[in-house]
């Protein structure tokens, strides 16, 4: 593990310090997964309405060649990652915890891409307009686990101008450190996505805001900014949730997101760094997004590793590259233990949120019941949005939906900061879940 | 459609799913619990110093009855017994360290039992009792029986028995006889403030020794179970009221360390207005809770009928405790922006 860490004062106020676990796989340069036989692509890998298959089975296709048509605005299209024959059409295991339409493709073993991509070597010279079409059309979503589409994100209406366009390098999710080896690894690629970020919303002020428990990965981005006077590295406090998008901008730009706003009602926009390299790929080579970085760690796999995985590889393939799951593993997470969920099967695939696969053993899975709470206050000063997560505890436990409403629940974004530091064991994010569900099925 | 079997006959490993987060840090009610009332073990040491035997016999009482208590209504309520949690056994050392060590034994027994009977479990038990469980026990037993617990004896000579002749608090003294007649029996200023300090007093087992007290306070402190929000406002409304009031030729004439050292406010402050339970969860409420008990304190002991006043002021201020929590909570992140409000 680094022993040195680079200063930084800048941060939010609220928050906690989970141990990160980072150092079973920070060292370690990302190998390239196997290409899946089967890859299992869902037609639906981001917020919003979901694709619709425009391939039939027994099909032929190429990688990078579009599978899924969107179906709207909010959408993004989806693409074959390996080359092959369409096998099925139906419903497949997906992270959310449900099945859902998905193409599975059987790999000839030839990873083709598809023909007529087109490069672009002066690639700044082109349009906004020309640039955003090249990122719709490559189906770039946000990487960082929202996986909200990237185009719409480009596409500010008039009355809010933006004038910061920020990177999220944080990776504040403990264990995970796809983002981490993505920026020492692809240094350029991410700064040359953010200039094309930067071209598109015609803004002048680029940052990357990256933890300070990463010094390698601030020096590798602060050396690939050297010629480009206009994107800051820009170190940011150590603390979870340090890269949700409202504290890091808090951080960073000293902005405060209006409680049920967007960062572009202050100007912001903010991507993540794998989603700048994707931008990078799609707009210089035409590349749809096909492949990401994805972290197997955690206690129960044998060789935590960082893997270039494509969209589609099943839990099971990545797990089994990364030594198998040991004898006493007991919980698989996509994502990271924080925010991440926990998935019932490993047929589950990749998808373009994926930032990692965390398995924890047994001893670290708490399985304890939940006590009466005890009214500590430590959920109180934890929550980055400043609310009272006992409170909402205590509503909604007896089924008190619209208090918790009252309680201000709908400016909860869920990140387990409250749960973690209950000493009662409270389930405050099920709640809260539960709770919003339970509301928008009254409002139907 | 029937998705096709993907993977071939293998055998799935048993997984654990729930909603995360999938981490927790090491703390626990219990833990916490148990580590408040190893910070009074100080106390509790320096009261059998003090007191011999009989404090002995009233901690042990005190805590074998609230145990029983707590075991009995949880198996009469058929709720899952939870006497590990360490909330009972707290209860009953904060009370023994409420009483006086000649109290006879059916006194720390009862208030034991209206501690964890009335005061918690018929009010919902942990985490739902409006008022501080062991203050409830005191107060019911100090207005029951008025005359022994207002009775107080010199620290031992010997370790078995107490000395049979009864002597007051000086607070007691303090308010029925004046700063003059304390000086009378401790000579100089230096030496009431010490006996003070260390505990060789008259009084309740905990509220003897401010040392002991400020020890495990220190502790609890820097393992942030409790925080400076209520004790440091609570201890230093009473120094500075009594400062200004407290005097008899005037004002700012008073004995604010006087006040601040005795009564059982070191252990009011720091081991009971922070209850979690029932006092406030935010911070700034908390403030405001340590305040105003300090004030009730200074007035009951002011111009009230008892010398010391800080249980009554806690179990007055637990009342309001949900009120200035609603009234008192931190302003949602954004929220002053989302309705046009400049910062």
């Amino acid at each position: 593990m680094e022993a040195t860490t680079v200063k930084a004062k800048d941060t939010f106020s609220g928050g906690v310090h989970p141990a990160d676990n980072k150092q079973l796989t920070a060292h370690k340069p990302t190998v390239t997964a196997a290409i899946p036989k089967r890859a299992i692509i869902p037609l639906s890998q981001h917020i919003g309405a979901p694709t619709k298959s425009i391939v039939v089975i027994g099909q032929e296709v190429k990688k990078g060649e579009k599978i899924g048509e969107t179906a709207g605005f909010v959408s993004a299209p989806v693409h074959a990652s390996v080359s092959g024959k369409v096998v099925a059409l139906g419903n497949f295991p997906h992270i959310l915890g449900m099945d859902i339409p998905a193409v599975v493709i059987e790999s000839d073993g030839k990873d083709e891409w598809i023909g007529g991509l087109k490069e672009n070597p002066g690639y700044l010279t082109l349009s906004p307009d020309e640039l955003k079409k090249l990122v719709a059309d490559a189906g770039i979503v946000g990487m960082g686990g929202a996986t909200f589409p990237t185009h719409v994100k480009l596409s500010p209406p008039k009355e809010k101008p933006i004038d910061v366009v920020i990177l999220n390098g944080a990776e504040c999710e403990p264990y995970l450190t796809s983002d981490h080896r993505l920026m020492l690894e692809k240094s350029k690629e991410i700064v040359e996505g953010l200039k094309i970020l930067m071209r598109i919303l015609n803004v002048s002020k680029g940052y990357i805001g990256i933890e300070s428990n990463k010094p390698d990965a601030i020096e590798a981005m602060t050396k690939a900014a050297a010629g480009s006077p206009e994107v800051k590295v820009w170190p940011v406090k150590v603390k979870y949730p340090q890269g949700a998008e409202k504290m890091l901008i808090k951080a960073i730009a000293g902005r405060t997101v209006p409680a049920g706003g967007l960062p572009m009602d202050v100007g912001v926009v903010v991507q993540n760094v794998g989603t700048a390299e994707a931008i990078y790929n799609a707009v210089r080579y035409g590349r749809p997004l096909v492949e990401r970085y994805v972290t197997v760690t955690g206690r129960g796999v044998r060789e935590p590793k960082n893997f270039l995985a494509r969209i589609g590889t099943p839990f099971s393939q990545l797990i089994e590259e990364a030594g198998g799951l040991t004898d006493t593993a007991a919980k698989v997470i996509s994502g990271g233990p924080m925010m991440g969920m926990s998935q019932y099967t490993l047929d589950v695939p990749v998808i373009k949120g994926t930032s990692g696969i965390t398995v924890l053993p047994k001893n670290e899975v708490n399985t304890n019941s939940y006590g009466p709470c005890i009214r500590c206050g430590r959920c109180i000063d934890a929550c980055p949005m400043k609310l009272q997560p006992s409170y909402l505890g205590l509503y909604i436990e007896k089924g008190h939906y619209e208090d918790a409403k009252a309680y201000n629940l709908m400016d909860c974004f869920e990140c387990g900061s409250c749960t973690f530091v209950c000493p009662a064991n409270r389930p405050m994010v099920h709640w809260v879940k539960k709770a919003k569900k339970e509301l928008a099925k009254k409002k139907n | 459609m029937e998705a096709p079997a993907l993977v071939q006959a293998k055998e799935q490993p048993k997984l654990i799913v729930s909603i995360g987060p999938h981490m927790h840090d090491e703390e626990s009610t219990a833990k916490i619990m148990w580590t408040v009332s190893g910070a009074l073990i100080p106390a509790s040491l320096m009261s059998v110093y003090y007191f011999g035997m009989p404090a002995v016999m009233v901690i042990l009482v005190c805590l074998v009855t609230s145990l029983l208590a707590e075991a009995g209504m949880q198996w009469l309520l058929k709720k899952p017994i939870t006497l590990s949690d360490g909330s009972a056994f707290l209860t009953g050392l904060l009370l023994a360290l409420n009483l006086p060590a000649n109290a006879p034994l059916y006194i720390p027994f009862v208030g034991s039992v209206v501690a964890i009977m009335i005061a918690k479990h018929l009010f919902g038990g942990l985490g739902y009792n409006i008022f501080n469980p062991a203050l409830v026990g005191r107060a019911f037993v100090l207005v029951s029986f008025a005359k022994i617990m207002t009775t107080f004896v010199a620290p031992v000579t010997t370790f078995m028995a107490l000395d049979a002749k009864t002597t007051a608090t000086p607070l007691v003294i303090l308010k029925e006889e004046g700063i003059a007649r304390l000086l009378e029996i401790y000579h100089t200023k230096a030496a009431l403030y010490q006996d003070l300090f260390v505990g060789n007093r008259a009084g309740s087992l905990g509220e003897t020794s401010v040392a002991a007290l400020l020890l495990g306070a220190a502790f609890l402190l820097m393992k942030r179970y409790i925080t400076w929000h209520v004790p440091i406002p609570f201890i230093a409304t009473v120094g500075i009221l009594t400062w200004i009031f407290g005097g008899h030729d005037g004002l700012m004439t008073g004995d604010p360390l006087l006040h601040m050292m005795s009564g059982g406010l070191i252990l009011g402050a720091f081991f009971m207005a922070t209850d979690y339970v029932t006092g406030p969860s935010v911070r700034s409420a908390q403030i405001v809770f340590g305040i105003c008990a300090g004030a009730l304190t200074v007035l009951i002991r002011l111009k009230g009928g008892y010398p010391e006043g800080v249980m009554f002021a806690i179990l007055l201020m637990n009342c309001f405790a949900p009120l200035l929590d609603r009234a008192m909570r931190s302003r949602v992140f954004g929220k002053a922006e989302a309705k046009g409000v400049k910062k």
